[in-house]
């Protein structure tokens, strides 16, 4: 039955989806108002969940329309979708803040296309991630999955021009195979188990042939939407040739949706399911990932695309946790401080990518190009945008107390405590790759010019919303000082 | 063998033959295809099992038939906006292909 405060988890997924649809009627200007109105609420919709769910002392449940599972859907919160309902939150207002400069409708002027499906389509990659983080249900995952897709494509081809558009739709067809792979796990669940709810499905399954199967399908599609090496091709001309508004929307949260759904699969729905050597080949491709992606990173000659390969490597270390969580004891993956890191790692990469690609992109509209070689004496140019960025680099490092120095710390704590020592090599040796890429970037911006540069006005709101979000990022790890209830187990204990 | 089985291998030939097309097919109008074949294939088990799970009495069980036509409006438009994006590619480039074009000048693409 739902639980008090229920009601707040389809606010959260409803406010955004209502913009939205009011914002496309109202038009240009309007639409970017609505999107301005549904933030700050959205922000407190999030807000009051986490408090509802510390006050409840257990997962946030409301079940529609009074049916319950299996004929009816249930909406839930537990930690992991709190803590990502409330990152996603903050990110899209800051985000929002930030795309002000690009994409706003100064009084007056007419209304352009890109901006007026900016605001909209911000709106709904907003309610769908909220939908991915709530959901109870596999089917509603599938059509909240396939809502974050819809949304997040055209994002990618907002410029129109030949390069975005044919990146668009490699990233269509792939998503599309993800999302049919994914399908047809669900499509099985139901013929074998007869429920798609997720937690009904949890009590229900057994380790067998059907559900390898189904954990197989759905890992593989999901992957695919992720972007984990090596079907990751699709990922760096997707997010470095969209307008930086919408590549840090992409990077930092879009990303995010398909793997807190490999998580659920993982961690809620089979977690006695999974085997051990399966979690090992996870955590192998996120290894890959961390290794070619910074290896690329630092070879790239255009910011853009650097801090593109850079997500390529961080969607890596998302994965490490899937061994380490892994529990020899009992045969199964056990929540634990494997968990809390990655979901450590997921916001603090978040608020991280964002502001560097809204700093990437204050540097290209400041200099009108985004070479890395011509960077001499931009730091005095753009002092605050190339602090943010490095700000951002300093988390993906994992220097403390940033975000990324606590979501590490944990990864580590766990590979030293199931004497997984190899997975803290690759963690290690990731962070030093990720210190070499940045310290070329910023040693570039730091040289003095041998001209004097010339740089174009970026706007008011841009560096302050960059800013911000580095904060967030490199402050993060900060809240290990705190009692938060539930850190570093990720969840409360208390099931269903 | 009866009848839901053989439907179910039916399905399974065409997921085979549909994901065998999206990865070997160079054209996004082909992957589009193969896409739907494949999509088409997991309808139909749906269906096989929808029919093997009904209860006694009915002819099959209504939760999967009502769950099939979400995933069918899904795949529709999915399939409608990969054209729409096809036809502007073909509008702006003069050509389908989905491989790269040599390297940009610098500061093209932003």
């Amino acid at each position: 039955m739902s639980t008090e405060g229920g009601l707040l988890l389809a606010a959260a997924v409803l406010l955004p989806f209502a913009g939205m649809l009011l914002g496309v009627p109202a038009g240009g200007r309007r639409a970017q108002r609505t999107a301005f109105i549904v933030m700050p609420l959205g922000l407190a919709v999030a807000v009051g969940i986490a408090f509802t769910w510390l006050d409840a002392s257990g997962p946030v449940v409301y079940v529609l329309g009074g049916w319950a599972p299996p004929l009816g859907i249930a909406l839930r919160a537990d930690g992991p979708a709190v803590a990502m309902l409330l990152a996603v939150a903050g990110v899209v207002t800051g985000i929002g803040l930030f795309a002000r400069a690009d994409f706003g409708t100064p009084k007056g002027s007419a209304e352009s296309r890109a901006a007026y499906s900016y605001w909209l389509l911000l709106l709904a990659v907003w309610g769908s991630l909220n939908l991915v983080f709530v959901s109870g249900d596999l089917f509603t995952l599938y059509v909240a999955l396939e809502l974050l897709t819809f949304a997040s494509v055209p994002l990618v081809c907002l410029a129109g021009s030949g390069e975005t558009l044919r990146a668009a739709l490699r990233y269509l067809l792939f998503a599309l195979c993800g999302s049919v792979l994914y399908l047809l796990g669900a499509v099985l669940v139901f013929g074998a188990y007869g429920t798609l709810d997720i937690a009904l499905l949890a009590q229900r399954v057994r380790p067998e042939a059907a559900s390898w199967t189904i954990v197989a399908l759905m890992t593989a599609g999901l992957l695919a939407k992720t972007a984990l090496f090596p079907l990751h091709v699709w990922l760096p001309p997707a997010h470095a040739g969209a307008p930086p508004a919408a590549s840090a929307l992409l990077s930092g949260l879009v990303i995010k949706g398909s793997w807190f759904l490999v998580v659920r699969l993982w961690f809620d729905a089979m977690p006695g399911v999974v085997t051990l050597p399966s979690a090992q080949l996870l955590g192998a491709l996120g290894a890959g990932a961390i290794f070619f992606g910074n290896a690329v990173a630092l070879r790239q000659a255009r910011l853009k695309l650097l801090v593109a390969y850079s997500t390529v490597a961080q969607i890596g270390y998302l994965f490490l946790m899937f061994p380490l969580a892994f529990d020899a004891g009992s045969g199964r993956i056990a929540d634990g401080v494997a968990l809390s890191g990655g979901i450590m790692q997921a916001i603090s990469h978040a608020t991280a990518k964002s502001a560097m690609f809204m700093a990437a992109g204050s540097i290209y509209s400041a200099l009108g190009h985004d070479r890395i070689a011509d960077f001499a004496g931009l730091a005095r140019a753009l002092p605050v945008t190339v602090f943010a960025f490095g700000l951002g680099g300093f988390s993906l490092i994992g220097l403390p107390p940033a975000g990324g120095f606590l979501a590490k710390w944990w990864l580590l704590s766990a590979a030293a405590s199931s004497g997984q020592w190899w997975w803290a090599l690759v963690l290690l040796a990731g962070g030093l790759l990720t210190a070499a890429y940045l310290f070329v970037v910023v040693s570039r911006a730091l040289r003095a010019p041998d001209a004097p540069l010339v740089v174009a006005p970026i706007g008011r709101y841009r560096e302050p919303a960059t800013l911000a979000l580095a904060m967030a990022s490199a402050l993060l790890g900060l809240v290990a000082l705190f009692d938060v209830p539930g850190l570093p187990i990720g969840r409360l204990p208390a099931g269903a | 063998m009866t009848a839901e089985t053989l439907i179910a291998l039916v399905a399974c030939a065409l997921v085979g033959i549909g994901l065998y097309g999206l990865i070997v097919q160079p054209h996004p109008l082909r992957k589009l295809v193969a896409f739907n074949v494949m999509g088409s294939g997991v309808f139909v088990i749906f269906g096989a099992l929808a029919r093997r799970g009904a209860a006694a009495g009915m002819p099959a069980d209504p939760v999967p038939q009502a769950l099939l036509i979400t995933a069918i409006v899904v795949a529709f438009a999915a399939t409608a906006m990969t054209v729409a994006l096809l036809l502007r590619l073909i509008e702006s480039t003069g050509s389908a292909s989905l491989a790269a074009e040599p390297p940009a000048a610098d500061g093209e693409a932003r």
